[in-house]
Formats: C-alpha cells, sequence, structure tokens
C-alpha cells in the first residue's frame, strides 16, 4: 500500500544519485533512461491502483493525519503522475543526443532527475507545506537546468525566470503562514474542513487571492507570465520540452487543487477573476505568439495561451468544465513537449529555430514534416486530433451554463492559434532553405536520429491515439472532475488513515 | 508583541518592495532578502506567540506540561529559512555570473534574450 504510493517519489532522486555519480561516463545518461522507464512502470501501477480504489492515501513516518505528512494520489494526481514519467522517459531518451558531455558533466542528468521528483512530489502531497518544499525542489533544479552551458540569453532569461518565481514562492509561503494562523493545519484535506469554521471568511478570501497569484505566476497567467517567454527558448531543446510540458501545469495543478478542495467558500468572487483571467491569457498569450518570428517563442507563448483553457476548465467549475481542464492537461504536456522537441530536431537539420533562417523542411524531411503536423495541428484543435477534443469539452461546458463570451473568446483564439501554426508550418517547412541547403534528417548521425525521432514519433502516437480514440479519456476525465468537486472521497480517505 | 512584529513585517515588505522597484538587480536581491524574512516573521506571529514557554518535556514526562508555545511555526520558518538562503546563495551567483557576462546590472540593458526590434538587424 505505502509502497505504491511513495516508490514514483523516491525513484527519481535514487536515479538522480545514481546519475550524478556516474557523470563522468555513458552510465550516466542511461542511468537517467532506465529510472524514468522503471519511474513509469510505477506510475503505471498507481494509476491501476487508483482505478481500483478511488483514492488512496499513506501517511508518511506512520504519523497520523492530520499531524503527518500525507501522500493522496486521486485521479487526477495519478494521471499527472503518468503523464509526468511518460514526458521524463521521452525527454531522457532525446537527451541521449541532444545533451553534449560538458553539460553532463556539469550534473545535467541528476538536476532532471531532482526535477522530475519534485514534480511527482507536488503531484502526490497532501500536505500544503510540503507542496511549498516541493516546489522549491522543482525551482531550485530548474534553475540549474536553465543556466546550464552559461550562454549570454541563457543567463539574461534565467535572472527573469528566477526573479519572478523567488515571489512568487515568498507569497505562496506567507500564505500558508497566513493560512495556518486561520485553519490550525497544514493538512490539505483536514483544512478543508477546518476552513469553514473560520469566523473572518473575508480574509479567507484575501488568502485565497495570495494563492492565486502565487500559483498564478508558477502557472503563467495573465498578467504574470512575463518570465516565461524571457526564458524558455534560451536552454537546450530538452530542458525547454520538460519545462514546457510540465512546469507551468504544475502551477496549474495547484491552482486546481487548491480552489477545489479549499477555496471554493466564496465561488462567485475568485471564480469570476479566475474566468477573466483565463480569457485574458488565451487572448494576449496568442497575440503575443503572431508577434514572434522564432519557433521555439512562437511555442512559448502558446504555452500561456493553452494555460488560458485549462484556468477556464476551473473557473466555470461544472463537471464538464472541469473534466474539460483535466483532458485538456494531459492532451497539453504531450503535445507542448512534442513540439519542442521537434524544434530542436529542425534546429539540427536546418541550422535554426530562427523562422527567417530556415525552410525546405517538407521537401528535404518529411517524416518530420508528418511528426510536427499532429502535435501542431492537434494544439490548434484540428479534429479529430487530441487537442479538438480538449476544446470540444471547455467550448461545450461554457456553453452549457451559458457562457456565451468565454465559449467565444475560447474558438476565436483557437482560429488565432491556426494562424500561427500555420506560419510555422509555411515558413519552416514549405518555404524554401534561404540559403539553399537540404536539411535532410540524414545530416544527423544514425544514432542521433534514432534517438532524437523515437520519444518525437511516441509522444505523436499517444497525440493520435487521444484522438482517435477520446471516449475512455474523456471518461476518465469526467470521473476526475466528480472526484474534485465532490471532495469527500479525498478527505476521508486522507483523514481515516490507511484505506 | 504581535503588534511591533506586524509593524516589523510591514516595515520590512515597504522596504523591500522600495528596493525591488529599483532597475539595478542586485538592489532586487537584497529586496528579496528583506521580504523573505518578512514571510518568515508573518508565519510565525500567525502561530500564535506564546513567551516564555519553550515546547520542551520535562525529564520523566510523556509530554509537555503546561501551556507550550506551539512548535510547528518554529519548525515551519527553519525550513523556511534554509531553503531561502539556499535560493538567495543562488540568486547571488547568478547575479555575479550576468554582472561578469552581460557587463551590466540593470535590468533594462539585459535584452539578450527578448532583443528589442530595432536592435535585431
Amino acid at each position: 500500500m505505502t509502497w505504491t504510493l511513495a516508490t514514483p517519489l523516491v525513484l527519481p532522486f535514487l536515479t538522480a544519485v545514481l546519475a550524478f555519480l556516474a557523470r563522468y561516463g555513458a552510465a550516466g545518461r542511461w542511468f537517467s533512461v532506465a529510472g524514468n522507464a522503471i519511474l513509469l512502470g510505477a506510475s503505471i501501477l498507481l494509476m491501476a491502483r487508483v482505478l481500483d480504489q478511488g483514492v488512496i492515501a499513506t501517511q508518511m513516518g506512520g504519523w497520523a493525519a492530520p499531524f503527518g505528512i500525507t501522500l493522496v494520489a486521486d485521479y487526477l494526481s495519478a494521471v499527472m503522475v503518468v503523464i509526468t514519467a511518460i514526458t521524463a522517459l521521452a525527454v531522457s531518451v532525446y537527451a541521449l543526443s541532444d545533451i553534449d558531455e560538458r553539460k553532463e558533466h556539469l550534473g545535467y542528468h541528476a538536476l532532471f532527475n531532482i526535477l522530475i521528483g519534485g514534480v511527482v512530489g507536488a503531484f502526490l502531497t497532501g500536505d500544503l507545506f510540503n507542496l511549498y518544499v516541493w516546489f522549491e525542489v522543482m525551482l531550485i533544479s530548474s534553475f540549474g537546468l536553465l543556466i546550464l552551458g552559461g550562454k549570454k540569453e541563457q543567463i539574461d532569461g534565467g535572472i527573469k525566470y528566477v526573479t519572478l518565481n523567488l515571489i512568487s514562492t515568498i507569497l505562496f509561503l506567507s500564505g500558508i503562514g497566513l493560512l495556518y494562523g486561520m485553519t490550525g493545519t497544514l493538512n490539505m484535506a483536514d483544512m478543508a474542513r477546518a476552513i469553514d469554521t473560520v469566523e473572518n471568511q473575508g480574509l479567507v478570501t484575501v488568502v485565497a487571492m495570495m494563492f492565486m497569484v502565487a500559483f498564478g505566476v508558477k502557472a503563467a497567467v495573465f498578467p504574470l507570465f512575463f518570465w516565461l517567454p524571457a526564458a524558455y527558448h534560451t536552454p537546450a531543446f530538452s530542458v525547454s520540452a520538460v519545462f514546457a510540458g510540465l512546469l507551468t501545469k504544475v502551477g496549474v495543478y495547484a491552482l486546481i487543487r487548491m480552489f477545489t478542495l479549499v477555496f471554493d467558500g466564496d465561488i462567485g468572487f475568485t471564480h469570476q477573476i479566475l474566468l477573466w483571467v483565463a480569457a485574458l491569457t488565451m487572448v494576449t498569450g496568442v497575440l503575443g505568439a503572431a508577434a514572434q518570428n522564432d519557433m521555439r517563442k512562437i511555442l512559448s507563448f502558446h504555452i500561456v495561451s493553452q494555460i488560458g483553457y485549462m484556468i477556464m476548465g476551473l473557473a466555470l467549475l461544472t463537471p464538464l468544465a472541469v473534466a474539460g481542464a483535466v483532458f485538456y492537461l494531459v492532451h497539453h504536456i504531450i503535445v507542448k513537449a512534442n513540439l519542442f522537441l521537434i524544434a530542436g530536431v529542425a534546429e539540427r537539420t536546418a541550422g535554426s529555430t530562427n523562422l527567417d533562417r530556415i525552410g525546405g523542411l517538407y521537401k528535404s524531411a518529411p517524416l518530420l514534416a508528418v511528426l510536427f503536423f499532429i502535435p501542431a495541428f492537434s494544439l490548434a484543435g484540428f479534429p479529430p486530433l487530441s487537442g479538438f477534443w480538449a476544446k470540444y469539452v471547455l467550448v461545450a461546458a461554457a456553453i452549457e451554463i451559458e457562457g456565451w463570451i468565454i465559449a467565444a473568446v475560447a474558438l476565436l483564439v483557437g482560429l488565432l492559434t491556426i494562424f500561427s501554426m500555420t506560419k510555422i508550418w509555411a515558413e519552416a517547412f514549405w518555404k524554401p532553405h534561404p540559403e539553399g541547403v537540404d536539411p535532410e534528417l540524414t545530416r544527423l548521425t544514425p544514432q542521433a536520429r534514432r534517438n532524437l525521432l523515437i520519444p518525437i514519433a511516441a509522444l505523436a502516437a499517444m497525440t493520435l491515439v487521444i484522438g482517435f480514440s477520446p471516449d475512455p479519456f474523456v471518461t476518465f476525465a469526467k470521473d476526475a472532475a466528480a472526484q474534485l468537486l465532490d471532495p469527500t472521497a479525498y478527505i476521508t480517505t486522507v483523514l481515516g488513515g490507511e484505506a | 508583541m504581535e503588534a511591533l512584529i506586524a509593524i516589523t513585517i510591514g516595515v520590512l515588505v515597504a522596504a523591500s518592495v522600495y528596493l525591488m522597484l529599483a532597475r539595478n538587480v542586485l538592489r532586487f536581491i537584497f529586496g528579496l532578502v528583506l521580504i523573505s524574512n518578512a514571510a518568515n516573521l508573518t508565519i510565525f506571529v500567525a502561530g500564535r506567540l506564546t513567551e516564555g514557554a519553550p515546547p520542551l518535556i520535562p525529564v520523566g514526562a510523556d509530554g509537555p506540561v503546561g501551556d507550550v508555545a506551539n512548535a510547528l511555526p518554529q519548525a515551519l520558518v527553519l525550513t523556511a529559512i534554509v531553503i531561502g538562503f539556499g535560493l538567495f546563495a543562488f540568486a547571488l551567483v547568478l547575479m555575479f555570473r550576468a554582472y561578469s557576462t552581460l557587463g551590466t546590472l540593470y535590468s533594462d540593458d539585459m535584452r539578450i534574450a527578448e532583443p528589442r526590434t530595432e536592435d535585431k538587424t
């Protein structure tokens, strides 16, 4: 029982230690791949257990909740852990050829696995202060990964990333302190019970706003997203892929968790703000992307825009809308990580990610073009790819409660997303290469081709699977939403000890 | 005592916001140190202050006797201080690297990752 929950958490740190010790040899990178493959197995076991029992919880160190630290997994946590493991495995295979020896000697693989450990910890913990600690684990390893290599752009982007994230951390910490002062507990399930008995509910709303801003910075919502497009295009491609896939989504996860479990007292106020934030995030993100001319910068702004859709699902707070948000999270992580990986291959073959300087990929590398087409137009919401169903569920949820404006914004942003995806498609793939180079995939060594293309193809295949058989995934997302909106099972499992 | 600490927190936050609004990133970092200490004090005071009653268990007893201070906020603050120290050390080194590679500490001049349109040639 205990081990199903603790294994996915322990594995990345174990891998990190091994990878660090073996960082001067080839063994280090293979430890990373093997560790993440085992992590995927462990997370699937966890998923099976959660599907079987609903919510599972375990008390660390044998201290009964709410006094000890609880690890807890419901549907949402479990699926996030699985998707984290998938992304981690894909990126660790990609990194075999993407990360040069110098970065390996500096401990890339160790940092990467610590980052994964932090992400998994944030998804599995049931304790608010422990969530803060996992955020910090994630943050410090992401700092390291971001500036690894020490190029000028990396230092420049790193400063903005570090400073803005540290401010959010401090807001989060103060919020925890105040919430503890009011409820006398740090256990999230216990807090959900205790928060209703707080006399001054106005103060609860104030603290809720502190959490909204703190997690909002992490999730990169409007108007707190400026660190993201400043930093995400600077590090190695493996790093920006895992950042793009996972980091902001931890912020979204924390928002969903706190604003369904704890801060559901003043929905008219908090979730109205979230709805505005969602609409503005979608619009500013996609407009920012339209102004960019570099593949990774366009994709970075698209992260911001897509986060808006997930926040929209949370803000509407109907069963269908939250299900849409969960579905969107899962689909988005796979697609977004994949697009950054593809940008890496484009740079390796065509020489740049700047759209003015590349071209001809469709003619010379049709395989890459197909592999790009799937996630790119899934992101834009083409039927029958996974993004179409994600957007469909969310827009249907908005129309269901007659939120015409937000539905219209969501559809309009979808259109604009298509516009910027066609821009990448036309510039990088269709137009001939400006320097007359043939960016064929054979310019890569056979080994690099294998390591770079297999993860991309696997992730694209997953996008297709979700796209062509969305039913089980939508059903799962609806179950997850039901659990989130009625957290009775979550609370009783955590507080009732080993269930 | 609460009032005194509350005022201290207010002064710390005000000073740190003033520092963080500066264009010099070194001043920003100093502001960050101040505000993280303000956050630590917030946790401490939100856990209720009990004066002169350390949370100690007398020899031979199974639990604390009489009124004792809440030990949890102290543990939280300790954790936060340690983490904050690590992050601060990293941030300082990053600023130093920024100064040696970019040659400036003014955030307005840090436009290498996102060049202005007129700089793009």
